[in-house]
């Protein structure tokens, strides 16, 4: 396989990649391309042919699915093989979870939850004995897992649980006492990876078994969309759980939360990306068989924009995805799995991609739930209806921007990795950003149009990356350690992060593609990228603008922006041809075609 | 009792509006998908369930290019014990090249049963199997979709026209065109796909066969494909199910079909 580079987790900011240095969609080995095969053949066959039944709460119907995709390993795609896991690199397990995640919600909540935040605790912070004792069983689906965090009055704050945990005098067990809000998969789950405050003050993570006294669950939740999974309360009274089940150690409980958090963020990416395909497929079939004013819609520019943008926008977040499944894995090489501190070893390395991470989930949410409302959109009326799987699609969409933290929490998080990295001396922030500043004095934009294709492109991306550093910049001079209390100044730097990672994702995946096979075979590939950084570019602009005449007045503000005017330049394309050039390319195959498995 | 199945990879054609290349003698592929043919599926599963019960090892067999290697890697997965894929080099083929060619491979294996698909999804010609029976001067029978193995024969049934269904017994070694439906096709695991990993692939260039000139020379050649004329006469009925179900039974009726 080819080597690509370990970049710093954020090094994206501060640092031009080379195409080579990434990896892509078009780098998929041949097994990971059986893997996903496999997945999707799973997905068409089991849960395409279920979507009624999965619509709708039952329980029976998802072990039985759960079951048959253990059989497949599906399950313990990430656990050890020696706990009965597959050991898959992340790369794969993204395939897996990206195909397997299609408009069915009564399985793909369960299937995130099982192989994600109510298994990973374990797989990441189990004692080896914990996790003998408990992934094999998760892995085959005898248990099924469900992770208890968030609580009545904390949510967002969950670290400040309120459930309490008192150890026994007899030292053995601990006495934990609380209520738990909205777990998903509650109505049938075995196993809760929980958290409560030992002593008060000491958050700590337990492993608590459903069949023990005093363990309940309230009634099931009406929700607006994932009507076929079970999201209820747990309430704890006087449960015993014995001092083997502190998962991770008394006061840590927050490492094991986050860290968890963390691979549900990126993963949530990789889900989004596969129901926006199906949500492409399914928008050009109908556009391609609406006849209106005596042609199909699908030759209308209107729904031509719609398509291109569709398939614009997942062709960016599948970019962003693989490229952070790549880091990751290349962060967990030399683990053994098997040692004592593969788990904090391994917890340790991606706590360093967490801003990757955030990216993926803030990016992802909000890519679905366009693409999901465009696609209600094309299809009219006949969009809004009940029964329409898009209509479904549509609802089920809204809770990714709420769970898993929400995307407000997830674009403060950005900023403030961002800003701990530079303050531990990990990434050189401050000197990158001094050294801007005093460039920028003398800097004299090109007057002309950069030669070869996507390299006006590539020069773009490149000053977003100087822009975004600026913004920051002047923000921490200007607040210091007040910045958080500035939230929309750091939403808009998190905004033009977020959209440097993705535009970065974008052209480096389109270049690979066309040194590796040329121009023709490029040619959508580079027509997405140009549309998609066209957009984002002015978008960092505008943010920038915001910032300074947020934090600046007078001499300073006029001094600030004409720095940025002269990094800002850019010479606007025929985006609109773009757009029909990649709308026309999918109509004739109807399905996302960017990539190949 | 050893089996060799014979697979092709296809492109996926459903709900694609395909369009004729430059050439004007194919449609063009660039944008398909590729996947291992549907009937070959059933024939790979087939084989398999065959050897889980009596024993031996399953070969599966294609005439292709490195790409096609993914439909070879795809039986290795779910349980074959071998692959073997003959590099036809740019050799123009057609169903009694493809034939000759299986016919030598096979000949050089030990087998007592060899399964086709009907036909593949993508020419639709559905020869290949009888061809290579008579090259291999074995017993044969196309559309199989049933079959019960006892001792050195089987009891299969093939489907005939019109819904009905013949039962005949076949002596080994033999050829059977397996046919969709015939059993369920399982997903591959991860597990299964590890091991095909380490399973043998061999990859023989057609030159190293043996065959001759003629056996190497297509009968058939494709002249033009062409998409068929739009022609008149065609009314889409639009609506909900009920609308357009009432529409059609009233077309129906004023046509004269007694329902
Ligand atoms: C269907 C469903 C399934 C779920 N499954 C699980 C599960 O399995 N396990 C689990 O533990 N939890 C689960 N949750 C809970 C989910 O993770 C929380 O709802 C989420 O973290 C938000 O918490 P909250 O609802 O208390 O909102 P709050 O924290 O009260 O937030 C309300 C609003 O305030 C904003 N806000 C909060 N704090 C700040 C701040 N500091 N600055 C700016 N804005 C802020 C938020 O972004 C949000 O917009 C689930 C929820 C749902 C609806």
């Amino acid at each position: 396989m080819a080597k690509e580079k370990l970049f710093k987790g954020g090094e994206f900011l501060i640092t031009d990649a080379l195409p080579e240095e990434i990896f892509t969609p078009e780098d998929f080995t041949s097994e990971q391309k059986m893997i996903a095969q496999s997945a999707e053949e799973f997905g068409q066959g089991e849960l395409d042919t279920r979507w009624e039944e999965l619509g709708v709460l039952d329980p029976d119907l998802i072990k039985s699915l759960l079951k048959k995709a253990a059989d497949l390993d599906f399950l313990g795609a990430e656990m050890p093989e020696i706990y009965g896991g597959a050991g898959l690199d992340k790369v794969s397990s993204s395939l897996i979870t990206e195909h397997l995640s299609r408009g069915t919600s009564g399985f793909f909540v369960s299937y995130g939850v099982q192989t994600g935040i109510g298994s990973l605790p374990l797989v990441l912070f189990g004692s080896p004995e914990q996790k003998k004792k408990y992934l094999p069983k998760l892995a085959s689906a005898e248990m099924i897992g469900a992770y208890a965090l968030t609580e009545p009055q904390h949510g967002s704050d969950a670290l400040g649980a309120e459930t309490t945990a008192v150890l026994s005098e007899d030292g053995k067990y601990y006495v934990l006492n609380g209520q738990k809000q909205f777990i998903s998969n509650a109505g049938f789950a075995d196993l809760f990876i929980t958290y409560a405050q030992v002593d008060g003050t000491q958050f700590t993570s337990f492993i608590v078994e459903r069949q023990w006294e005093g363990v309940s669950v309230d009634a099931e939740e009406e929700k607006m969309g994932v009507h076929g999974s079970s999201t209820r309360a747990v309430i704890f009274k006087d449960v015993k759980v014995p001092v083997e089940n502190v998962l991770g150690e008394v006061g840590r409980g927050h490492v094991v939360a986050l860290n968890t958090l963390n691979i549900g963020r990126y993963k949530l990416g990789a889900g989004t990306v596969g129901g926006a395909k199906l949500l492409i497929a399914e928008a050009v079939k109908y556009a391609k068989g609406r006849i209106q004013f005596g042609k199909p819609i699908c030759e209308f520019g209107l729904i031509k924009h719609k398509i291109a943008e569709m398939v614009i926008r997942t062709y960016v977040n599948e970019s962003m995805v693989y490229r952070t499944a790549r880091l990751l894995d290349l962060a967990l090489e030399g683990i053994d799995p098997t040692s004592e501190e593969a788990g904090k070893k391994t917890g340790e390395a991606l706590r360093k991609y967490a801003l990757e991470c955030s990216i993926n989930k803030v990016f992802g949410s909000e890519m679905l739930d366009f693409v999901a409302d465009e696609c209600v959109q094309i299809m009219g009326g006949y969009g809004y209806i009940k029964g329409n799987p898009v209509e479904t699609a549509y609802r089920d969409s809204r809770i990714n921007r709420i769970w898993e933290g929400t995307n407000e929490i997830n674009r403060l998080l950005i900023v403030d990795l961002l800003m701990r990295a530079g303050l531990k001396g990990e990434l050189p922030l401050l000197d990158t950003i001094k050294k801007l500043t005093e460039e920028l004095l003398t800097f004299r934009p090109s007057m002309e149009t950069a030669e070869g294709v996507l390299e006006e492109e590539r020069k773009m991306v490149s000053m977003a990356k100087k822009i975004a550093l600026l913004s920051a910049g002047a923000s921490v001079q200007k607040y210091m350690q007040k910045l958080a209390g500035e939230q929309e100044i750091v939403a808009l730097i998190a905004d033009m992060i977020i959209e440097i990672f993705a535009m970065e994702s974008a052209l480096l995946r389109a270049l690979k593609k066309l040194q590796k096979e040329g121009e023709e075979k490029a040619r959508i590939h580079v027509a997405a990228t140009r549309a998609y950084i066209n957009d984002a570019f002015p978008k960092v602009d505008l943010m920038a603008r915001q910032v300074f005449a947020a934090i600046s007045e007078g001499e300073e503000l006029r001094t600030q922006l004409m720095g940025l005017r002269k990094l800002a330049r850019y010479t606007p394309i025929n985006a609109i041809a773009l757009r029909r050039e990649i709308a026309e390319s999918i109509v004739p195959v109807a399905r996302y075609h960017l990539t190949r498995i | 009792m050893n089996v060799v199945v014979c697979v092709k990879r296809v492109p996926m054609t459903q709900e694609v509006d395909l369009e004729i290349d430059a050439s004007k003698k194919d449609v063009s592929k660039d944008m398909l998908a590729y996947v291992l043919n549907e009937w070959d599926n059933y024939a790979v599963e087939e084989a398999i369930q065959i050897v889980e019960k009596f024993g031996g090892a399953v070969t599966a067999v294609t005439v292709g290019s490195e790409d096609d290697e993914e439909v070879l890697r795809r039986c290795l997965a779910m349980g074959a014990e071998k692959a073997i894929r003959v590099d036809p080099g740019d050799l123009s083929l057609d169903g009694f090249v493809i034939s000759k060619i299986l016919a030598e491979v096979i000949k050089g294996l030990e087998y007592d049963l060899v399964l086709t698909g009907v036909q593949a999804d993508d020419d639709n010609y559905g020869i290949v199997g009888s061809m290579l029976a008579e090259h291999l001067g074995i017993a044969r029978a196309a559309v199989v979709n049933h079959v019960d193995i006892e001792g050195d024969e089987a009891n299969i049934k093939v489907e005939l026209e019109g819904g009905v269904d013949e039962v005949l017994k076949i002596r080994f070694p033999a050829l059977l065109s397996i046919q969709t439906g015939i059993n369920e096709p399982r997903y591959v695991s991860i597990m299964g796909i590890r091991k095909a990993a380490k399973k043998e692939l061999q990859v023989l260039p057609v030159t190293d066969l043996g065959l001759s000139e003629d056996d190497l020379s297509a009968r058939t050649v494709v002249e033009e494909v062409f998409l068929p004329p739009e022609t008149e006469g065609a009314e889409i009925i639009e609506g909900d199910a009920a609308t357009v179900a009432e529409e059609i039974l009233r077309i129906m009726k004023e046509k004269g079909v007694s329902v």
